[in-house]
């Protein structure tokens, strides 16, 4: 019988995978794009990921730091992105029984509101500080990491599967 | 899904509450940043944590130059190698005669009583990446605070000025390019000597000239060089061409547009210029003024002239 994706019994995670998809998504973010509108937030995306199927190994804390090295490393607003990963993370928290329920593109969809709704966090801290509305590319960047989850998802699973031979047993 | 027993009896405060404990801390923060300037220390020790990530990932995009460069044919270099020579000629006679011009300057110099100027020293930087943040304009190099930058000094490469450094960490500094809408810089027309200040005009990749008169002498392609007089950027750098101008019956000042003539969002060598010029210090300020340009350029005199 073949078992759907999400019903696949997987071996528990390993810290360290979490550690490195972090550090990963970190350096992905900091490569240097052309236009950094469009291009999705990398560590976002594994932080929804993470929280959506782990939320008692990574939670508000984890989000904060990542939040904060982002900051220092962008040189932005100290806490911006603090705060719009804090309130991403309670939102995967809070929703992840409900997402897992759903196929991938259903999934996705949730993925790209939580997105949108930390683009706005970040948006609203910017205005407040006194910058310009950047335009409306700027919510490109979340629709494309919705898009992207599929691929996150089975990449992010792949320490954690188990040989199919295992699986039929 | 994994099937690991739920913890009944070890599950800490509800997320809601620390949702409510990090965004508390999380606008602390903002507003300690954005007002007070306390957070420096700690944004020195992110930045750290952050720097071998961030030559990680500048690291493939070297690897791939590098092989590129490997591949490059014979007939290509031969070309190239032409082509450096001609303009190495046209340097060398460009050079002699900038030294017979200085060597004059000076004695004029002294003529007139006026103090020497010290030599401009530059430190050559490489561009790691650009800021991720569509709000402003900044780009990080791989020289800080170890290799001598200090915050305010100005930053150009080959064609003219790219921005100032506003930020320095032990090995990696933050520039804000000409194009930010918060950077200003004093310039003058190459052509009459009018002054201006140019402001950064954001998204659109441009350079503003704010404050111009209706009636002003500019000229579509007029050259906008540094004029000096704000003792941060040296005298005569290249800045910007003017590209539009828009006169308004209805308003009192021109608009005009001008392009960066430096490699704003290209290029990945700059030159970090740190101009010893020995300038008197500056006046007294009054405490009104909370004005972010001018505490900039004071933290720059200080560390100007102190030593």
């Amino acid at each position: 019988m073949e078992l759907s994706a999400s019903h696949q019994i997987l071996q528990p995670v390993r810290v360290s995978t979490i550690m490195a998809s972090f550090a990963l998504a970190l350096l992905l973010n900091f490569m240097p794009w052309r236009d950094l509108r469009v291009v999705p937030d990398f560590v976002a995306l594994v932080l929804v990921f993470w929280c959506v199927r782990q939320p008692r190994l990574v939670g508000l804390g984890v989000a904060w730091t990542l939040g904060l090295i982002t900051d220092a490393g962008n040189g932005v607003l100290l806490g911006q992105h603090a705060l719009a990963y804090s309130l991403l993370a309670f939102l995967s928290i809070w929703l992840s029984r409900r997402i897992l329920w759903f196929g991938p593109g259903l999934q996705a969809l949730h993925i790209a509101a939580m997105l949108i709704v930390a683009q706005c966090v970040a948006l609203l801290v910017r205005i407040a500080a006194g910058n310009d509305f950047p335009g409306w590319p700027i919510f490109v960047g979340p629709a494309a990491g919705a898009l992207l989850w599929p691929l996150v998802t089975w990449l992010l699973l792949l320490p954690q599967r188990r040989p199919a031979r295992e699986q039929a047993i | 899904m994994d099937h690991t027993p739920p913890p009944f009896f070890k599950r800490g405060p509800a997320p809601l509450v620390r949702l409510f404990f990090f965004a508390s801390l999380s606008l602390a923060l903002l507003v300690i940043d954005a007002r007070f300037r306390y957070a420096d220390g700690l944004r020195t020790w992110l930045a750290l944590a952050a720097y071998p990530l961030q030559r990680a990932a500048t690291a493939p995009i070297e690897l791939v130059s590098s092989i590129g460069s490997f591949f490059s044919t014979q007939a290509q270099l031969v070309e190239e190698n032409e082509r450096l020579r001609t303009k190495a000629l046209a340097y060398s006679q460009d050079a002699q005669r900038y030294e017979a011009a200085q060597a004059e300057a000076a004695q004029l110099r002294r003529l007139i009583g006026a103090q020497e100027r010290l030599e401009v020293r530059v430190i050559p930087a490489e561009v790691m990446y650009n800021g991720r943040d569509p709000y402003s304009h900044k780009l990080f190099i791989d020289r800080g605070a170890t290799q001598g930058v200090r915050p305010g000094s100005p930053v150009a490469d080959e064609a003219g000025v790219v921005g100032q450094v506003t930020r320095v960490h032990a090995l990696v500094s933050e520039v804000t390019l000409l194009t930010d809408r918060d950077q200003a810089i004093p310039v003058q027309v190459m052509r009459n000597g009018l002054r201006a200040i140019a402001f950064g005009g954001g998204a659109s990749g441009m350079l503003e000239l704010r404050g111009m008169a209706a009636n002003a002498d500019i000229q579509n392609n007029d050259r906008l060089v540094t004029s000096g007089i704000d003792g941060t950027y040296p005298a005569g750098l290249p800045v910007a061409t003017v590209t539009r101008i828009e006169r308004d019956a209805e308003n009192a000042y021109a608009r005009v547009v001008c392009r960066p003539a430096a490699g704003v969002d290209r290029g990945r060598f700059v030159l970090v210029l740190l101009d010893e010029t020995a300038r008197p210090p500056r006046p007294e300020e009054t405490q009104s003024t909370k004005d972010k340009t001018r505490r900039r350029l004071r933290d720059k005199d200080k560390d100007g002239t102190v030593r």
